[in-house]
């Protein structure tokens, strides 16, 4: 299990802004009747993006009200799952999978990288608080690793240097380019294709 | 190797176009209708005959379980889930299946629909391909504008709505009734069965949870034939599977082969071989983390399929093939999947909680050769204590690893950890669980 806690300085107030509220009703009426409780992950994702990345305690209490469920069942829900984020992470949001399969491939390299760039410790924001790095569990793209995710996006493929650049990108307020660094295409076998070979010449 | 034509992810690596027109083309949504004419007992014993085996980690067959679903509809609607929590390390599959084949898997979620007599479809996606399961949702909307979806779903009679939901980064979620928690809102830890799902599932309903591949094949299984599928592979590990091929080889890729492959062919033919020759070879995981590693010589003439590998003492769980190399430290590897559990566990059993914990804690200490003599045994002790004592198959998840490495490691573990028990040395160790132990002999 992994320790999570809630920010210290919280905001007194949240409400969902007017787009918000429409998706959040609009995600509602995809489960039955009575069971409005089923929206509250998505809902808290609705906060999460409203909120710069990451889930006040009052937008908790905001989720409770509005799915008329108990606080704590909200609480408990964004507590458990490791995606909310309960205090500030910035706007860029760096995740470096390190899980074995990324790691025999050289994931401490993008760790260094971060480190580098960033900050030196893990979910601390960066001098100008536009962004933090963070080590995370598999990610789901083994076949392109080491990779990262930045807020939803997927860098595949990288290495220190690559690293580097994408980092220094964000930064700058720009952003990069996602997909494979080493410019193959999605998870075919790089240069070594042997099959459905008809219609990649098609 | 496979034959093209026999490939049912024509479009794995997306050279034609996720959409529904070039979709159309490969055959998808082609007379649906006349599959479903053909009635439920049909399209269940046609799987039953294909012989296919859930593609989500247990292998179970998808005839049968489909055939636990009530045979009327009750009082309480019936519901189809599909399990797209897609988070073993090692694992890939899915993922493409969403962004590049996604009227295959919506497709066979009308068929499965109608098979189970369920009007509502949840399709459960990992938090963390939001991107994905966004090119998912285009193409239901798409499928909704053609009318493939909706009332009368592409002419069959049958309504069906299909749903998206994101998990948040939770790998027990993963577990089939810890799904359903996660999609009523709550935290994601598994119950206890029975009752099974098919029964007793999501809001208390009928419920079949499949994963994303095994719907995705159902289809072109139906309309191939299920005899076709069943030719393929061998008797009970029939037909074709994504494997993905990562870790230590010159071109990690996923590729679709018939199931029984030689691990051999996969590596050497597709993923380009092992980085720096065959003979730097040190283990292979074959099954997605929680399977149990298997060591080079084995890997000589080991084919992939679930009975095969289970005669190996591992299995084939998802089939993401990690591929270990000499230049690797093993223990080292193995510490690093000790710590996914450990973080992955959802707290709810006693021994998955504190266990998975333990044996990280350890294995760091034997990586790094600060563990005593007598500690091998205790870890091998501990997986043991976990494995059986959970609600759910997690418990068997975290420790098999850790038995796989005992059964074949050992000798290294011995030779970087050799001192005597830490009673005896009395060395003090910050971290150590059993500080109780120090005093033991003072």
């Amino acid at each position: 299990m992994s320790l999570r806690r809630p920010a210290k300085n919280q905001p007194e107030n949240f409400e969902f802004n007017p787009s918000s509220l429409e998706a959040a009703k609009s995600i509602v009426t995809k489960y039955p009747e009575g069971k409005q409780q089923s929206a509250v992950m998505a809902l808290l994702y609705i906060a999460q993006k409203q909120n710069d990345n990451w889930i006040p305690l009052a937008a908790m209490k905001y989720i409770a009200k509005f799915l008329n469920m108990p606080y704590i069942k909200v609480y408990e829900v964004a507590t458990f799952y490791s995606m909310y984020n309960l205090s500030p992470v910035g706007k860029y949001f760096v995740q470096v999978c390190t899980t074995t399969p990324c790691m025999i491939r050289g994931a401490n390299k993008l760790v260094e990288a971060c480190k580098e760039k960033i900050s030196e410790d893990e979910s601390v924001l960066s001098n100008d608080k536009s962004c933090s790095w963070m080590e995370v569990e598999c990610l789901g793209a083994c076949v392109n690793a080491p990779m990262m995710q930045i807020n939803d996006d997927y860098y595949e493929d990288l290495d220190k240097e690559k690293t580097l650049k994408i980092l220094d990108k964000i930064l700058k307020g720009e952003k990069p380019t996602p997909g494979s660094y080493r410019g193959r295409i999605n998870n075919e076998p790089e240069n070594n294709r042997k099959t459905l070979m008809d219609l990649k010449n098609a | 190797m496979l034959k093209d034509q026999d490939r049912i992810f024509q479009n794995l690596y997306n050279d034609l176009g996720p959409d529904l027109t070039s979709s159309q083309k490969r055959g998808d949504w082609v007379n649906t209708k006349e599959i479903t004419d053909k009635g439920r007992d049909w399209i269940i014993n046609e799987i039953k005959d294909s012989q296919l085996r859930g593609r989500g980690g247990a292998g179970f067959p998808t005839g049968l379980k489909w055939s636990f679903a009530p045979k009327e509809v009750g009082s309480r609607p019936h519901y189809l889930v599909i399990n797209g929590d897609e988070s073993e390390p090692g694992t890939c599959k899915d993922r493409d299946i969403l962004r590049f084949e996604p009227h295959k898997l919506i497709e066979g979620c009308l068929i499965a629909s109608y098979a189970i007599q369920a009007h509502v479809c949840y399709i459960y996606i990992r938090g963390e391909y939001f991107v994905d399961g966004q090119k998912l949702q285009a193409a239901i909307d798409e499928a909704y504008e053609k009318k493939l979806l909706g009332k009368n779903a592409a002419g069959t009679g049958w309504n069906l709505d299909i749903y998206i939901h994101y998990g948040a980064g939770a790998y027990i979620c993963g577990e089939e009734t810890a799904l359903l928690e996660s999609i009523e809102g709550k935290k994601g830890q598994p119950r206890l069965k029975p009752p099974f799902p098919a029964l007793i599932g999501l809001y208390g309903c009928p419920t079949i949870i499949n994963n994303v591949e095994t719907i995705a094949v159902v289809p072109t299984i139906l309309r191939r034939g299920g005899k076709w599928f069943a030719s393929l592979g061998r008797e009970k590990n029939t037909g074709t599977k994504i494997f993905c091929i990562s870790g230590n080889v010159n071109n990690p890729c996923n590729v679709e082969e018939e199931m029984n492959i030689p691990l051999k062919e996969l590596i050497e033919v597709h993923a380009g071989g092992v980085i720096g020759g065959w003979d730097n070879l040190q283990a292979v995981i074959p099954g997605g983390s929680s399977m149990p590693l298997i060591p080079k010589d084995k890997c000589e003439t080991l084919t992939m399929d679930f009975d095969s590998l289970m005669a190996e003492k591992s299995g084939l769980g998802t089939a993401g093939v990690v591929v270990i190399n000499k230049d690797q430290d093993i223990i080292k590897c193995m510490a690093r999947i000790a710590r996914f559990y450990k973080h992955e566990s959802c707290g709810q059993c006693t021994p998955c909680r504190e266990g998975s914990g333990w044996m990280w804690r350890m294995l760091e200490r034997m990586a790094k050769g600060e563990a005593s003599k007598d500690e091998i045994d205790m870890l091998s002790d501990v997986t043991k204590q976990i494995e059986g004592h959970t609600i759910c198959a997690f418990g068997e998840g975290s420790s098999w690893p850790v038995q796989g490495l005992l059964r074949h490691f050992k000798d290294e573990i011995k030779k970087r950890n050799k001192f005597d028990p830490i009673v005896k040395e009395n060395k003090n160790i910050p971290y150590l669980v059993d500080q109780h132990l120090l005093d033991k002999n003072a």
